[in-house]
């Protein structure tokens, strides 16, 4: 910068620091426009390129590839998919049964826990905090667990394994308590005196009072279920109680074939939709959780916050 | 002892209170407790029969040979190599993004770019497994972008390299909308004053970056880098699989202690072998958490885990 403008800012500081700034900011919206609207584009292209390629024509995939573009526009593949649609609707019964399960035993039982602990006069309190937060430090590994799961549970092709394992978590439970500690102990005190019992005081005006911490907690449960494809994979032995994702995963790895009606392609001579059925499926197990995530991820930032600020 | 009474006659009190932990403590005790009982397994040559105790005991020999063959350091060195990168490149695009959203003044704009910038971490690991497919394949996007130019399609299944920046990619992809919540949250918290003050000195938007923005952020960044670094030899397992699956051809550059014992469980059945690259992970794990918390302490300790 020349002494004469800088003599210039002195003379006139407020209107040359304007000045100046105006053009700063400039630069600074351009660089952040274009970088935000860059990374918004990464976020959703590989979402844009399942959908193109779910309503490509079988044909254009085998002679061309996947397109970011593709010049034809078919229905086929979605068309297969619904021709015998049981085994997508079994799949979706059963995530929406283990997700709903889950989530609300796993908030029930977590709002329990974090209450409990939340309470000051609860004399070994911050024993059971340690026990539960130790199993963050230490764990005894996947192999000694699967088979706890399998050999002594007895948990192998059953619909408990998909749902006990995600149930609680020591971070949900810890955020639950530093949430519940927020809430006025004069409030308990207050119940006490009335002759309200722990339980009644719990239900009665704790649980109403964390709704946006029972929130939190139940859509970070929620989408472990119904993105959870883990457990399915290790326990998980028959076809008709497959999740959703795993169903998914089992079609993509070409493990398992989708039940369709095949051989009236092959009558008519027609390519059956293989390549693009495998984009259909994946956008028709994710569906529900894109039309969903807009308004519950209000509810994440919310929560995410929360949590973060009171660690 | 009086106090010990005092305890017991306390605990009878809050009857109530202890009946509505108890699923909690059984929970942990069933499903984290007794695993670790079984760690006894990776001293063992397992026996199928024989179950928990019936197996022949061999003391080191399971993490002797992890030693000798090099797997172990070969884990190790992906674990800890990908995770430092996963956890410096999704920190700093997390930085970038939560600074850019706090400045830009188009509301819609930003929501819009928060909200996609959030979606993949709403995505199951499944889904980036259908994105990988329909990216890399002999009939993925790529190839077909580089056959419409006149290139060689190029087989990405024969070559370890790419798979380090697509592995990497996808972990910062899926973590980017959750971390710059957490960094923007940060940035909210910073006193509008400084930024008052810094306009009438005449600070450009860059100075006031520089000046405050940053310099405020990192109590944060060296916190959640702490947090991550105590996490370091948890892989991501779920990311690994769904991308590179069970291609042999890969291993070398993309196994981690993760999907080690997730094969040796369900492919090689070497139950011994897995338990010890197991038990191996846990306590240099518990040993990293351990000494992350003792710097936090001795810096600040309001801040540690306990």
């Amino acid at each position: 910068m020349s002494i004469q403008v800088k003599q210039l800012a002195k003379a006139d500081a407020f209107k040359g620091s304007r000045i100046k700034q105006d053009k700063e900011t400039i630069v600074f919206n351009i660089i952040g426009y274009t970088l935000l609207t860059f990374v918004s584009l990464i976020c959703l292209i590989p979402f844009w390129l399942i959908v193109a390629g779910s309503f490509t024509d079988e044909l254009e995939i085998i002679s061309k590839g996947f397109q970011l573009f593709p010049n034809t526009v078919s229905f086929e593949a979605y068309k297969s998919v619904f021709s015998t649609p049981e085994q997508i609707y079994r799949a979706y019964a059963v995530t929406i049964g283990v997700t709903l399960a889950g989530s609300l035993l796993g908030i029930f039982l977590t709002s329990m826990a974090g209450y409990v602990l939340s309470r000051k006069d609860f004399a070994i309190r911050n024993g059971i905090s340690f026990f539960i937060y130790f199993t963050t430090l230490f764990s005894g590994g996947l192999i000694p667990w699967y088979i706890l799961m399998t050999k002594n549970l007895g948990l192998k092709d059953s619909y408990w394994a998909l749902i006990l394992p995600p149930l609680l978590s020591a971070w949900n439970i810890i955020l639950m308590r530093s949430f519940m500690k927020s809430i006025p102990e004069s409030i308990v005190e207050s119940a006490k005196m009335d002759g309200a019992g722990d339980f009644k005081i719990y239900q009665r005006l704790i649980l109403p009072l964390s709704t946006p911490g029972l929130a939190t907690i139940g859509l970070f449960l929620a989408l472990g279920y119904w993105n959870d494809w883990f457990n399915a994979n290790m326990f998980i032995t028959t076809d008709s109680k497959y999740p959703l994702q795993f169903l998914l995963y089992k079609i993509l790895s070409s493990a398992a074939v989708l039940q369709t009606n095949n051989g009236a392609y092959l009558a008519a001579n027609v390519v059956p939709p293989t390549e693009t059925l495998k984009m259909a499926v994946a956008v028709v197990a994710t569906g529900p959780i894109i039309l969903l995530y807009p308004f519950v991820q209000r509810y994440f930032v919310k929560g995410l916050t929360v949590g973060a600020v009171k660690g | 002892m009086s106090g010990k009474g005092g305890i017991i006659r306390e605990l009878r009190q809050s009857k109530t209170l202890l009946l509505m932990i108890a699923p909690t403590i059984l929970f942990f005790i069933v499903f984290s407790y007794i695993p670790m009982i079984g760690v006894y397994y990776a001293f063992t040559k397992f026996d199928f029969d024989g179950g928990l105790f019936g197996s022949q005991f061999v003391g080191m020999e399971n993490f002797n040979f992890l030693l000798k063959t090099g797997v172990l350091w070969n884990l190790t060195k992906n674990t800890v190599l990908y995770n430092l990168a996963f956890i410096l490149l999704g920190n700093i695009m997390q930085i970038i993004c939560a600074v850019f959203l706090a400045q830009l003044s188009g509301k819609l704009f930003k929501k819009t770019a928060q909200s996609l910038m959030f979606l993949p971490y709403f995505l199951s690991w499944v889904l980036v497994g259908a994105f990988v497919y329909n990216l890399f394949s002999d009939l993925g996007v790529v190839n077909s972008v580089l056959k419409q130019i006149g290139l060689h399609s190029y087989d990405f299944y024969l070559h370890t390299a790419p798979w380090k920046f697509i592995i990497v990619f996808f972990s910062v992809w899926k973590g980017l909308g959750y971390g710059t919540v957490i960094y923007l949250a940060a940035i909210m918290a910073i006193s509008d004053e400084y930024y008052e003050a810094a306009k009438i000195d005449g600070a450009t938007i860059f100075q006031q970056i520089r000046n405050i923005t940053l310099p405020l952020l990192k109590p944060t960044f060296i916190l959640l880098i702490l947090f991550s670094l105590g996490g370091i030899m948890k892989g991501q397992f779920d990311l690994f699989y769904q991308i590179i699956g069970s291609n042999g051809m890969l291993y070398d550059a993309t196994d981690i202690i993760d999907t080690y014992v997730f094969r040796s469980l369900t492919v090689n059945f070497d139950i011994g072998m897995g338990t010890a690259a197991g038990l191996y992970q846990s306590f240099f794990g518990f040993a990293l958490i351990m000494i992350v918390n003792f710097i936090i302490r001795k810096t600040n300790k309001d801040y540690s885990l306990f």
